[in-house]
């Protein structure tokens, strides 16, 4: 597969295959993700779901070759486009960085640089990608973004600097400057979690807009149900850097099958109800990756564990067609 | 910005008229009397007292103040025994070296300023240098070098690398000659052979902290997230680490290399005494040897205003560096 080029409009852009990533820690060997595999085509949405420590953003890192090859060790396929990056030096995952695939983070503050003025923080991603692009090309162009994601009066925004602009308006940019080279994939880690709920609407909205326009992959990391049931098309539940269940957005939240995913939408408040009867916790806390629990890694939060749980980890079967879980016992919660 | 100037202003003029005060009554704290120092045989008691007279020492201590400040802005006459009529800004007549104060000042001034300008140039250059090449190549042995250079650094004092560079330099290999000042106008050839000694010496002391603070800075900076989106955005390294986490880097050791190189102004004594250079530095040991109250009111004041003049300084380049900072 490797360097297979020729892709056809059918094929999924992005493709993971059995993606493991470890860093060598002084504590011991932290396994953060173990076996992962998914697929996104242009125009759709993946939300990848799980709590902290499931292995979502480390997942998403991986994708654009962000990790430290000295410390992190990453074996499987991630193909971009039908090109495996893993294992590629970093000088040609870098081409397609912010070209090809871009990537949105959730703290625009802190992602953006204080000391360059906003425009030309995008100015020069576009640029990198452009080299015979001229200053006021770039230019040209940056006030074209800011204006497409939003932004009012954008030519005198792009001279001001991050710490100048609202939460909203500072994730807008950030997305105007993942989207300046018009990339097919683009990755956003928790885009929304930073950001008041009002603005998190928009955002979304947003993000559902350029895609139509752009034509882009989309993966959606989160944590927030509700998020993902607004724009993603299908959904990645992750818990100890393993898949538990996999489908489209309907099977997936109207018809969960993992205890860990029935868990997950039981402990999101809804406004029908009685709120404090329907929120049930998931009890214990999440797994360590260092000595992840044996069998089924959630097996000691879940209530419906049985022997072969803790002796052997589940693997991932098609309960429907399409959806995948990762369970011994599928659908007992339900 | 204008604003800014005048608050800083008011603040050091109060910052350096505390500070005047406080030199003055330690001074008269001191356990020796100023006028036995000033002649040394046939005193006899009623000719010191003279002295004590003219000098205006019998007078109340904040008629004396009130004199030595009149003195700095409008001038004051001293009497015969001292020079006569000192213009503004008098500091002042030494009791011991028979030179108004200022003139003693024009002359060691400019060598304190020589050892440490460069010194602080070639130690900032040194120091992020070998701090920012050691973050980049972190676990490597550039790193393991350059950590074992800063700490060999850091540990030895001046007086022994001074001692060390004089030995090698001067008496054994015989490159250069006896550490002396030459004003850089008259022969800056002389003037550099003169003190580069020095100059390495406070660069290696000094170099050293910077590097360990700059390697610091500089691994915090790259796990920034700015830093991850400028390679997300695909740039390359030398852009991501030159453009994006240098500045940020080197924005904390603004503030520490201001303090630092306006210490150093107010006088190197070490270093001075080490090379047998006459600075300011030795010129206020002196003076507190001698009880020479106008010499020590003139060199802690001048230091005072090193260090509150970086102070500003720092806040400025602050303000150039960080849009965030607002001066006011």
């Amino acid at each position: 597969m490797r360097g297979a080029v020729g892709l056809t409009a059918a094929d999924p852009y992005l493709q993971v295959r059995d993606l493991r990533v470890r860093f060598a820690t002084e504590d011991g060997v932290v396994r953060a993700v173990n076996g992962v595999s998914f697929a996104v085509e242009r125009g759709r949405t993946l939300g990848i779901v799980g709590e902290s420590g499931s292995g979502k953003s480390v997942t998403s890192l991986a994708v654009l070759g962000l990790h430290d090859p000295k410390r992190a060790t990453i074996t499987g396929e991630i193909l971009v486009g039908g090109r495996d990056i893993v294992g590629r030096p970093d000088e040609e995952v870098r081409r397609l960085r912010g070209r090809d695939m871009a990537m949105i983070f959730q703290d625009p503050l802190s992602a953006l640089h204080p000391y360059y003025p906003v425009g030309r923080q995008i100015a020069e991603a576009y640029r990198v990608h452009h080299p015979r692009a001229g200053r006021a090309e770039a230019r040209e162009r940056t006030v074209q973004m800011l204006d497409r994601v939003g932004i009012p009066q954008p030519a005198r925004r792009a001279r001001q600097y991050p710490h100048e602009f609202s939460g909203g308006m500072r994730q807008r940019a950030m997305i105007a400057m993942a989207l300046v080279n018009d990339p097919d994939l683009l990755i956003a880690d928790e885009p929304t979690t930073a950001l008041d709920v009002t603005v998190q609407a928009q955002i979304l909205d947003l993000l559902e807009g350029l895609q139509k326009e752009f034509n882009s992959a989309i993966v959606l990391i989160t944590h927030d149900l509700g998020v993902v049931s607004q724009v993603a098309d299908d959904v990645l539940v992750m818990y100890g850097g393993r898949a538990v269940e996999h489908g489209s957005v309907e099977q997936v939240l109207r018809r969960p099958q993992h205890p860990y995913t029935w868990g997950l939408l039981a402990s999101v408040p809804s406004l029908r109800g009685d709120a404090a009867a329907d929120l049930v916790p998931i009890p214990g806390s999440p797994p360590s990756l260092i000595h992840l629990p044996s069998g089924c890694a959630f097996h000691p939060r879940c209530p419906y564990a049985d022997e072969r749980s803790r002796t052997e980890v589940p693997e991932l079967r098609p309960v429907a067609e399409g959806h995948l879980v990762a369970c011994h016992r599928p659908g007992v919660a339900a | 910005m204008g604003r800014f100037l005048i608050k800083r202003l008011l603040s050091a003029m109060l910052t350096l008229f505390a500070v005047s005060v406080l030199a003055f009554l330690m001074f008269f704290a001191l356990p020796r009397d100023p006028v036995t120092g000033m002649c040394p045989k046939n005193c006899n008691p009623e000719r010191l007292e003279r002295v004590r007279q003219e000098l205006g020492l019998r007078d109340p201590k904040i008629e004396q103040y009130a004199a030595y400040m009149k003195g700095i802005f409008v001038g004051r006459d001293l009497g015969s025994a001292q020079g006569g009529r000192c213009d503004a800004p008098c500091l002042g007549y030494s009791y011991v070296n028979s030179e108004a104060v200022t003139d003693t000042l024009a002359r060691v001034l400019p060598v304190t300023l020589s050892i440490v300008i460069p010194a602080a140039i070639l130690w900032l250059a040194l120091g992020v240098g070998l701090g920012m090449l050691s973050a980049l190549k972190r676990g490597t042995w550039v790193d393991r070098l350059a950590i074992g250079f800063s700490l060999t650094g850091a540990s030895l004092q001046l007086y022994f690398t001074g001692a060390v560079l004089l030995i090698v330099f001067v008496y054994q290999l015989k490159l250069l000659p006896n550490p002396h000042y030459t004003s850089i106008f008259d022969d800056p050839l002389d003037w550099a052979k003169g003190l580069v000694l020095a100059w390495v010496a406070l660069a290696f002391l000094f170099s050293a902290i910077y590097a360990r603070l700059a390697r610091a800075q500089m691994l915090e900076t790259l796990s920034e997230d700015f830093v991850r989106t400028a390679r997300a955005k695909g740039l390359a390294k030398r852009t991501v680490y030159g453009r994006h986490a240098l500045r940020a880097a080197v924005t904390p050791l603004v503030t520490i290399a201001g303090l630092d190189v306006g210490a150093a102004l107010g006088g190197t004594v070490i270093t001075e005494t080490t090379f047998g250079i006459q600075g300011l530095g030795r010129t206020a040991v002196y003076a507190v040897r001698g009880g020479d109250l106008p010499m020590i009111m003139a060199t802690v004041l001048i230091a005072a205003v090193f260090v509150v003049l970086a102070n500003v300084v720092v806040d400025l380049l602050y303000a150039a560096i960080d849009p965030r900072v607002r001066l006011g």
